[in-house]
This record gives C-alpha cells, sequence and structure tokens, in this order.
C-alpha cells in the first residue's frame, strides 16, 4: 500500500484544498443554513466540483468520468471535510456512482454515468431503514407484479435524498436476498420527508404504498445485490473516513490557534501543560487516523483482500478519533465553545454525523470481531 | 531480471544454505537472543554459528559500510534481506546496544579511528555495549546529569553514578553522558565519551524490578581514568549526540508492539475459549476488538512514517509520538492478556504458568512508558516541536 501522496495526488490534493477554501468555506454551510436553503446545497457550486471533474473521480473515461478512484475521492473528501462543505459528493458520485459501475448494465451505465459526472443528475442510495445502520437487516419488500415489482416499506438517513432525480434503493426479494432497484422518487406510492440533520445537511424518509417499477428498473442480478452493497458501502466508508478525517484535522486545528491566543491568568491558556498534553495526546490520534484513511483508500484502489477488513478498522478508529477531537475543541474552547459563532460546534455536529454514517464505531468492532472468528 | 531481483535470489539462497534450522524457530524470550560480548555463553552451537557465519558477511549490521564490519547494502537491499529472513523465520543473529544506538552515533559523530576501533567488534558481536545515561537526579529531566568528567591534563577523570543502566553487569564498554563543564548552561556542559566497564573504579549493581528480573543496574564511577581518545564529538557538544541517539531508541521502543505479536483474540480465545463463535465475555471482547483495531492503525502510522522520511521527511519529533503510542498500546495489550488469563496469570512460579511468564512480562511493560523519556515528556515534546505551544 502506498501511503504516501505520489506527484497527481499531491496535485489533486492541492487544487481541492484551494478549490474549496475559496469556494465553499464554512461561511458557505452558515449561509444555506441561515437562508433555510430549500435545496440544501449550493447546485452552482456542485456544477463548479463537477467542471474540476470531481463528481466523476469514481465514474470511468467512457462514461464521461475522470476515473481516478477511492485515494482521489478521499483526498476531494478530506479537503470538505475541513470546510463543512455541502454536497452530494459522498450520496450521488461516491455511492450511487459506484454502484451503478459495479452492478449496471451498459444501457443504465450509458443513461445514468455521464449524467452524474456532469453533476446534472442526483441519484441517491437507499439502504438504511432503522435508526441504526443494519445492510443485513432490509425489510423493504420487492414483490413480482405483472412485468415488474411492487415495492413496499420504508428508508431513513438516504442522504439528499430530499431533492434526488433518482433513488437506488435495495429491498428484499426473498429469505435472505436482497436486489437493488433505480427508482423516480415522484413514483406514484412514494412519500418523502426531508429531514434536517444536526449538522445542517439533509437526508430523507421515504414511505414506499406499493410502488410499481418495471424489470428494467432492476440495477444488477436479481436476488444476488449483497456483495454489491458491501462493496458499494465500502467505498463510502473510506471516503466518509476521509471527510471525517479533514473535519476532524481542521477542528483541532482551530483549536490550537484558538488555545495560542486566549488569555486567562495573565497568560495564553496554550501554556497550561493540562492542555498541551491533551492536544498533543490528540495530534498523534489524528496522525493515526491519517494513516488508516490513507491505506483504507490505497487498499480499496489496489484490489487487497484485507480491504474490507482495513476499512471497517478505519472507520471504527477515524470515528473514536473524531470525536475526541470534537469533545476535546468545544471544551478546549470554553464558554465560547458552546456558542453558535465559533466554528468548533458546526464541526462537532458533522463529525457526529459522520461517525453515524454507513455504520458507527460499535458497528464495525462488532463486525470486525466476528469475521476475524472471536 | 534487475539488480534487486538478482539480490533477492542470491539472499534467499544464501540464507538456505547458511541459516541453522535451529535458529529458524520463533524467540521465545531473553534467554534466545544472542547479546555477544566477551564473557557471552551462547545458548546453543547453533546460535554461535549463525552469529559468526552473519558477522563475516557483515549482516549483522546490512546498512553499514564494509570497512567497519557492514555489509554496504542500501536501504533497500536491507530490506530485501529483512524480508527474506522474517519469511523463513530467521532470527536476528545479534542483540546489541551497540547497534541500535551507540553504532548510528558513532557513524554520524565519531572520528575515524573510533569507528575503526569500535564498530568492527559491535558487528562481529565481541564487545556488549551498555548506555551510561539516566541518573539518580537526572530521569525525565536527562540534562539535569551530574556525573563529573575532570580534564586531568592527558586523561579525564570521571566521578558519579548512573542508574537504569540496561545489562551493566553484562557489558564490556559503556557510552556515558557526562559533565565536562559546570558552569555552562546545563545543556551546554555535557560530554559523550567511552570507556571499559573493566577499568578501576567502576562498578555495576543489578536493582530488582517488580517483575522480579533485574535487567537494569546502579553503576558507580570513582576516580575512573578515561583516555581523551575516547571522547566522541567536541567537548561539551554531547547533548546534541545524546538527542540523536535518544530519537533512535524511541523508534526502537515506540516499534516494539509493532507486526510479530500473536493477535490478542486468539491468545484471550485459547486461554477462555469461546462460546457461539463469540468469547464468552463481551466487555473484554469489545476491548479487545479496539486494542486490535488500534494496533493496525498503529503498525500502518510506523509504515507512514518511515515511507514518508524515505520520501526525504525527517521523522524527528514524530518518533516521540510513535514511542508515546506504542508503548501505551504494548502496556494495554498486556493488561488485556492478564484480564484474559485470571487467575493463572496471577501464578508467579508454577510450571504451569511457566514460571509466571505472564504476570512478570505484564510488569516489565510498565517500563516502557517511562524508559526512553516518559509518555509525558514524549507529550511536551510535541507541544513544544509540533505544535509549537506557548512556553512548551
Amino acid at each position: 500500500m502506498a501511503l504516501v501522496l505520489n506527484e497527481d495526488e499531491k496535485m489533486l490534493q492541492e487544487s481541492a484544498e484551494g478549490f474549496f477554501a475559496d469556494k465553499a468555506p464554512v461561511k458557505a454551510l452558515r449561509a444555506l443554513r441561515d437562508n433555510q436553503d430549500e435545496t440544501g446545497f449550493d447546485r452552482t457550486l456542485w456544477k463548479d466540483m463537477a467542471d474540476m471533474g470531481f463528481a466523476g473521480v469514481m465514474i470511468d473515461e467512457d462514461h464521461g468520468g475522470v476515473d481516478m478512484g477511492c485515494m482521489a475521492a478521499g483526498l476531494i473528501a478530506v479537503e470538505m471535510g475541513k470546510n463543512l462543505t455541502a454536497s452530494p459528493f459522498i450520496s450521488s458520485a461516491v455511492l450511487s456512482a459506484t454502484a451503478i459501475s459495479k452492478a449496471g448494465n451498459e444501457s443504465q451505465k450509458a443513461l445514468y454515468l455521464p449524467k452524474i459526472a456532469a453533476g446534472e443528475t442526483l441519484i441517491a442510495f437507499a439502504i438504511d431503514e432503522g435508526r441504526k445502520h443494519a445492510p443485513s437487516k432490509i425489510e423493504l419488500t420487492a414483490e413480482r407484479a405483472g412485468n415488474g415489482f411492487k415495492l413496499n416499506g420504508s428508508k431513513a438517513m438516504v442522504i439528499d435524498g430530499h431533492v434526488a432525480d433518482q433513488l437506488i434503493v435495495a429491498a428484499k426479494t426473498g429469505e435472505g436476498k436482497t436486489t437493488l432497484f433505480l427508482v423516480d422518487p415522484k413514483a406514484s406510492g412514494l412519500e418523502t420527508e426531508r429531514t434536517i440533520m444536526v449538522d445542517s445537511r439533509n437526508a430523507a424518509r421515504f414511505e414506499f404504498d406499493n410502488v410499481e417499477v418495471n424489470a428494467d428498473a432492476v440495477l444488477g442480478e436479481i436476488d444476488e445485490a449483497e456483495s454489491v452493497i458491501e462493496a458499494v458501502l465500502n467505498v463510502g466508508r473510506a471516503v466518509i473516513s476521509a471527510e471525517m478525517y479533514g473535519a476532524s484535522a481542521q477542528a483541532f486545528k482551530i483549536t490550537t490557534d484558538y488555545i495560542r491566543e486566549r488569555k486567562q491568568f495573565g497568560t495564553e491558556i496554550g501554556r497550561f501543560q493540562a492542555l498541551q498534553h491533551r492536544s498533543s495526546h490528540l495530534y498523534t490520534e489524528l496522525e493515526l487516523a491519517k494513516s488508516a484513511v490513507l491505506a483504507s483508500l490505497s487498499a480499496l484502489d489496489t484490489g487487497d483482500l484485507k480491504a474490507s477488513d482495513y476499512v471497517k478498522m478505519t472507520k471504527a478508529k477515524v470515528g473514536q478519533v473524531a470525536k475526541l477531537a470534537g469533545v476535546e475543541g468545544v471544551q478546549m474552547h470554553g464558554g465560547v465553545g458552546m456558542t453558535d459563532e465559533y466554528d468548533i460546534g458546526l464541526y462537532l455536529k458533522r463529525i457526529r454525523v459522520t461517525q453515524e454514517l454507513f455504520g458507527d464505531t460499535h458497528f464495525h468492532m462488532e463486525a470486525l470481531a466476528k469475521a476475524a472468528g472471536y | 531480471m534487475t539488480d534487486l531481483d538478482v539480490f533477492q535470489k542470491e539472499t534467499r539462497a544464501w540464507l538456505e544454505e547458511n541459516c541453522p534450522a535451529e535458529m529458524r524457530t520463533p524467540i521465545r524470550g531473553d534467554e534466545d537472543m544472542c547479546w555477544g560480548g566477551r564473557n557471552y555463553k551462547f545458548s546453543s552451537p547453533a546460535q554461535k554459528q549463525w552469529l559468526e557465519t552473519m558477522a563475516a558477511k557483515g549482516w549483522t549490521v546490512p546498512t553499514w559500510p564494509k570497512e567497519y564490519g557492514g555489509g554496504g547494502l542500501s536501504k533497500v537491499e536491507a530490506k530485501v534481506l529483512a524480508k527474506e529472513m522474517h519469511k523463513i523465520g530467521a532470527r536476528s543473529p545479534l542483540s546489541s546496544f551497540g547497534i541500535w544506538m551507540l553504532g548510528p552515533a558513532l557513524l554520524k559523530f565519531g572520528n575515524e579511528a573510533q569507528k575503526l576501533e569500535h564498530l568492527p567488534p559491535i558487528a562481529r558481536g565481541e564487545i556488549r555495549w551498555c548506555q551510561g545515561y539516566s541518573e539518580p537526579g537526572a530521569g525525565s529531566d536527562l540534562a539535569a546529569l551530574a556525573t563529573k568528567c575532570e580534564d586531568k591534563g592527558d586523561h579525564f577523570l570521571v566521578n558519579g553514578q548512573k542508574v537504569w543502566t540496561s545489562y551493566a553487569d553484562q557489558a564490556d564498554w559503556i557510552f556515558c553522558l557526562v559533565r565536562t563543564d559546570f558552569n555552562a548552561k546545563k545543556h551546554e556542559g555535557i560530554s559523550f565519551v567511552l570507556f571499559d566497564m573493566e577499568t578501576k573504579g567502576v562498578e555495576a549493581r543489578p536493582i530488582k524490578l517488580i517483575s522480579g528480573k533485574s535487567p537494569f543496574c546502579e553503576t558507580f564511577f570513582e576516580d575512573v581514568k578515561v583516555s581523551k581518545d575516547n571522547l566522541v564529538g567536541e567537548l561539551n557538544k554531547g547533548w546534541t549526540i545524546a538527542k540523536y541517539l535518544l530519537t533512535h531508541e524511541r523508534e526502537m521502543i515506540g516499534g516494539q508492539g509493532e507486526g510479530v505479536a500473536r493477535p490478542l483474540h486468539e491468545i484471550a480465545a485459547g486461554l477462555l475459549g469461546l462460546e457461539d463463535g463469540k468469547l464468552p465475555e463481551p466487555m473484554l471482547r469489545a476491548k479487545i476488538a479496539e486494542a486490535e483495531i488500534d494496533a493496525w492503525v498503529f503498525g500502518q502510522t510506523i509504515h507512514r512514517k518511515l515511507e514518508e522520511a524515505k520520501a526525504g521527511a525527517s521523522l524527528g519529533a514524530d518518533s516521540s509520538m510513535l514511542k508515546y503510542y506504542g508503548t501505551e498500546l504494548n502496556k494495554r495489550r498486556y493488561e488485556l492478556m492478564m484480564d484474559a488469563s485470571g487467575h493463572e496469570g496471577l501464578e508467579w512460579e508454577s510450571e504451569r504458568s511457566n514460571g509466571g511468564k505472564t504476570a512478570r512480562d505484564w510488569l516489565r511493560t510498565k517500563g516502557n512508558s517511562i524508559e526512553g523519556g516518559t509518555s509525558e515528556v514524549q507529550l511536551n515534546i510535541i507541544s513544544k516541536h509540533i505544535l509549537q505551544l506557548p512556553g512548551a
């Protein structure tokens, strides 16, 4: 595995760094929130991201993408994390693009992938249903009806689902059998509830009441979606870990900047060993988180046989480190850390959401222990 | 085939022919490690043969220049050698503070005569070294050291005491930090000298530890005469060498937890068994999963830092980060081993417990985060050199 960036990756990282700091800093998120923006992200920004190639990072060149892979997607996500940038990058460009690339037939690829890469079509990935991430316990059913299927059940925490042009829906098609469907959110019998989250980003809940789809809505093999879902989720887990690392690193940076300046007892509070040692510990944990993120992204790109384990370890570890970065960040800011005016609270909130997405630390610890046979 | 492929092929064949079968079994403990030295008793003829064969090839210190007893290998070649040794389970032919600590310092700061005198015997395992750093009044605050070294014209005279001198009772020579200027600022009056432990006035007394073992000594110096040729680097500039050497030591201690160790969950399953495919204690199981994740992430961090260093970056203060995390992780690992061992892990002398091995190893790990600079000192170094916090 390559844990140090090569020249191409360094260039991409630097261009993403400049792009997000310039076009989508934290104050952009504040504006979206305070203006109660209907979309929840800036469509102009998303178009600019597509022009940069970011929306097509996971899509091959034949379908209008730049085909740069997971490491590239992760490097972009780190910079989005630092700036708390809101965009449909994870939902459409990472999860759905990966699902269609891996499972789609040629006409589905030709229909959707170029539009995702161009930022013209937003496809959301609908997997979770209950309070917690549980991809092996899908209860939404798809029963054969006429020439197609009828879907019944519900989905929750569908990122960017409220403005999606299409949904990829995981449905139970038999005992232990799962199938993916492409569903139009405007289909009859499908109700959407926008759920604004603690981090001012958006997801949606869906109720499916006899929603009919044609046979050509099936994405991939009927009954055989489990391994595709796991592969898509692993890419999502690695990339969201990268974003989570970026948010944590920036939370740490603004916190150390703060304790260097803030004076109490006649001196900068950063002089106190109580804060220095906690800062140094957090620095250490963040360096570990960074290693895990790079190792996972690299392993996914090279098709390492252990990539799935690495991704789970990474999501588990980075979740813990990010939590520490958020919690310590607020504590070291003291009273102002509790105010909306200071950015540290926004980081704490985004970190909490990324911790939960696609399985939290406990979920992945359990999965790892089971897989290792203990 | 590239040159490296050829080297790999030849190395594999050479190891296959020269590494005795007995030296391809896992090291069970200190007694299986070869330390060398004037009075060393080899644990088997194979151990002696392996050391001599490797030393003749220069492969006890593969990257040192050939004129100093090394193999003259590039870093990449040395990595290939290490990989090939790992593949056949070959033991390290020689464990030595001379190799790990003094050697790198002499290569950087020693004069030609010193390199020629001291490096080849280190490479051959003929002279065993110990490190004279800490003193009763200079632990974490190492630069407060007070062992006095006076200029007596044609020689130095050393008086004072060191403590935590690893294996001083079995060492042939010592590399030692001494104070040569009591009026200068504390970092600026320190020098780095070498002398023979058989010199009149040197006495080493083992310290009995909580593990019941005595790997460390108190070492006393009373009017010890030291040749002026044995001053390494410039007079009063020893702190620079000390810091360089400590960085090496930290990397070594920090790296101990990595890789080779058997997964905790396997050990725990062996001790406690499984119920429905799970460890019977769910809380312990969770902590083990957490520790195993941290061990993997730590391993990746070591690889990343070494790769970065290869790409031209210096490890610098990051060695403190590795030392801090690696030692704390190792302590956690042994706490969990004790948890999993339960009552039997508490037995101190029985055959069942292999003479209290788990308990003694557990106790030994408590020193990991103290020796080579405490965890707190490492955190201070990170605060100062990496985070650059005020007043750190």
